[in-house]
């Protein structure tokens, strides 16, 4: 490291109250940032739990659809078209609704159904109690464990319960990828019994899931879908609509946005005001150093490495702190939606290094205006 | 005839435009000589200060001409004369402008690490010049925990760790009581002065008049008389 640098380092850290507060400022808006957009990444993965959950690489829907929970039935015949479309590889229907489970209490529970293909099961979850081909017996059901499984009292393979006022079985202890944003419980059962249970309209397909034969065919089932008035939508492109939905049709993305902007504007601020506070307090200090021969840029090479290192040093507490919080919200909040994404960790790094820039910036303007010769004239 | 490390001529320095024009230094010529301490004195306002930082390269002239050992500073650009000052002239100020969170030895190292010196050796450096100026125990401690006098002393250990051949003095006995400023100055005379090095000094203080080869005296910008006073006169 250059000796300038060293030098540099060493006035930040050996002022030891104002480092502490420049770190306090920086790690605790790169805490608020980060725990703002992990929440809204949770949100947003819950919010799409379905389609990761079911895992199909295309889902065919009606164009109007905005979110997985909001669906609009499709007739029947639509199955047959895809299936008939050159490059899709099979084409099978998923049902998903919503259900009242009626729980020993007396008490009514909401559940999401999800009805899986009859013949192939495609997207069913992983189990982790039970056997899949129970799936075909009379009134069965699998029970995914999620955060909210204990909503359905904890049923164990055998439980038997009553939905819709029909009797229904447990089978299976499921374990999927997400847990879903509503807050209800999740079932599993066949396709043809999801109708039996729930009442349906004339047209009963929520979306069919299709596997292209080869990744080349995606556009060309894209067209063929959009050509009879629906939308095929890869997995990643369903989870990208559903979370432009999230963010700017409800009111969601907005507050998150304006809570991460406010945490950043209360990082500037602190580190902002302790970091020129720190120059002023060095002010003649930079400007003896310009008389004795440093130039311009060195000196800015200084406060830079100043700024640059508070914030990075700032950046690695917070994120710390943020996966620690996080982690231990976890164990104790099952329902925690916060998740840490590298997007997270990317715009939290990137409005650090604003607030280090801004906070330099002024630092540097007031360095580079003090004259030598104010330092003779006292 | 000693050697000419100074050539000022015709120096002229004014501040601000129209009727808040005011003439700081009028048309100041005078050589300052290797070997020998000379003092700029005059009352507050005469001057003094603008021709000391025009002098040594901080302070751009209106007019005239400064060469430090023949070369036209004025005419060297930016960069240039920040490395020229760098290398031929050290400055210790009035409030001395050390740094209170560096240690003494690093503080007196600063010259040499804008040098680019590898870190070690320039604290190395710093550390020999420091028992020059007497505080070789004091190296570790931040300047904050010496005296006033300690502390200049840490200014002229500051002022002379690049080698350079010129020195400026910015009152340096002013923030002293005044028997700490004779034993700073008398210090200066004999351990700092030498043959290849001149030293300019403003001052305002009479009690270290006696240190002096000659004095210059200013007034409204002027320079109103050379006197030879002093020690080596003596």
């Amino acid at each position: 490291m250059p000796g300038t640098l060293k030098i540099a380092y060493r006035l930040l850290v050996n002022d030891r109250a104002k480092f502490a507060a420049l770190l306090v400022g920086i790690t605790f808006a790169v805490f608020l940032m980060i725990e703002m957009t992990s929440l809204f990444s949770g949100i947003l993965k819950r919010a799409s739990a379905t389609v990761i959950n079911i895992g199909a690489p295309m889902w065919v829907m009606d164009p109007a659809v905005q979110t997985v929970a909001n669906t609009i039935p499709l007739p029947d015949y639509v199955l047959d078209e895809v299936r008939s479309i050159p490059g899709v590889k099979f084409a099978v229907p998923l049902y998903s609704g919503g259900g009242l489970v009626k729980l020993r209490d007396g008490t009514y529970q909401s559940v999401n159904i999800v009805g899986l293909d009859d013949a192939s099961l495609y997207g069913r979850p992983k189990l982790l109690a039970g056997n899949i081909q129970d799936l075909f017996t009379e009134n069965a059901f699998l029970a995914v464990k999620d955060s909210e499984f204990y909503k359905l009292e904890n049923p164990a393979v055998g439980t038997e319960f009553e939905i819709n006022d029909h009797r229904g079985v447990i089978v299976g202890i499921a374990h999927v990828a997400a847990s879903g944003l509503f807050g209800v419980p999740t079932l599993y059962t066949t396709f043809n019994r999801s109708l039996q249970y729930i009442p349906n309209m004339r047209m009963t397909i929520s979306y069919i899931l299709v596997v292209p034969k080869t990744p080349a065919d995606v556009q060309a089932i894209k067209k063929s879908a959009a050509a009879a008035g629906y939308v095929a939508l890869t997995e990643d492109e369903f989870i990208q609509k559903i979370s432009t939905f999230y963010t700017y049709q409800t009111g969601i993305g907005t507050n998150m946005l304006l809570m991460t902007v406010i945490s950043f504007i209360i990082g500037l601020s602190i580190s902002g005001q302790t970091f020129y506070t720190f120059i002023l307090e060095n002010i003649e200090k930079f400007g003896a150093l310009k008389a004795i021969g440093a130039k311009g840029r060195v000196l800015i090479s200084m406060i830079l490495f100043e700024a640059s290192f508070v914030a990075l040093t700032g950046y690695g507490i917070g994120v710390g702190l943020c996966a620690a919080i996080i982690f231990l919200a976890r164990l104790y909040l099952p329902d925690y939606a916060a998740i840490i994404t590298y997007w997270n960790l990317i715009l939290a790094f990137i409005m650090v290094v604003v607030i280090a820039a801004a906070s330099s910036y002024v630092g540097v303007r007031k360095v580079l205006r003090i004259e030598p010769f104010d330092i003779f004239r006292g | 005839m000693p050697k000419a490390a100074i050539e000022a001529a015709g120096l002229t320095k004014w501040f601000g435009t129209g009727e808040a024009k005011t003439m700081a230094v009028r048309e100041v010529t005078f050589d300052a000589y290797f070997g020998e301490m000379l003092y700029i004195v005059g009352p507050s306002g005469s001057g003094k200060t603008t021709l000391l930082s025009m002098i040594s390269g901080i302070l751009r002239p209106n007019a005239g001409t400064v060469k430090i050992e023949g070369v036209d500073i004025w005419g060297l650009s930016a960069d240039a004369l920040a490395d020229f000052r760098l290398q031929k002239i050290g400055f210790v100020f009035q409030d001395y402008h050390l740094f209170p969170r560096l240690t003494t030895a690093e503080n007196v190292a600063i010259p040499l690490i804008l040098q680019n010196r590898p870190w070690d050796e320039a604290l190395n450096e710093a550390r020999r010049d420091l028992e020059v100026v007497g505080l070789k125990e004091r190296a570790e401690l931040p300047p904050v925990k010496l005296s006033g006098g300690e502390q200049q002393r840490v200014a002229i250990g500051r002022a002379i760790v690049a080698r350079p051949d010129i020195l400026i003095f910015d009152e340096p006995t002013a923030s002293l009581d005044g028997e700490t400023g004779r034993n700073i100055v008398s210090f200066v005379r004999q351990h700092v002065l030498s043959d290849q090095r001149c030293i300019v000094m403003v001052t305002h203080d009479s009690r270290i008049f006696e240190f002096s080869d000659r004095i210059m005296r200013m007034e409204d910008g002027k320079l109103k008389a050379i006197e030879r006073e002093s020690l080596s006169a003596q």
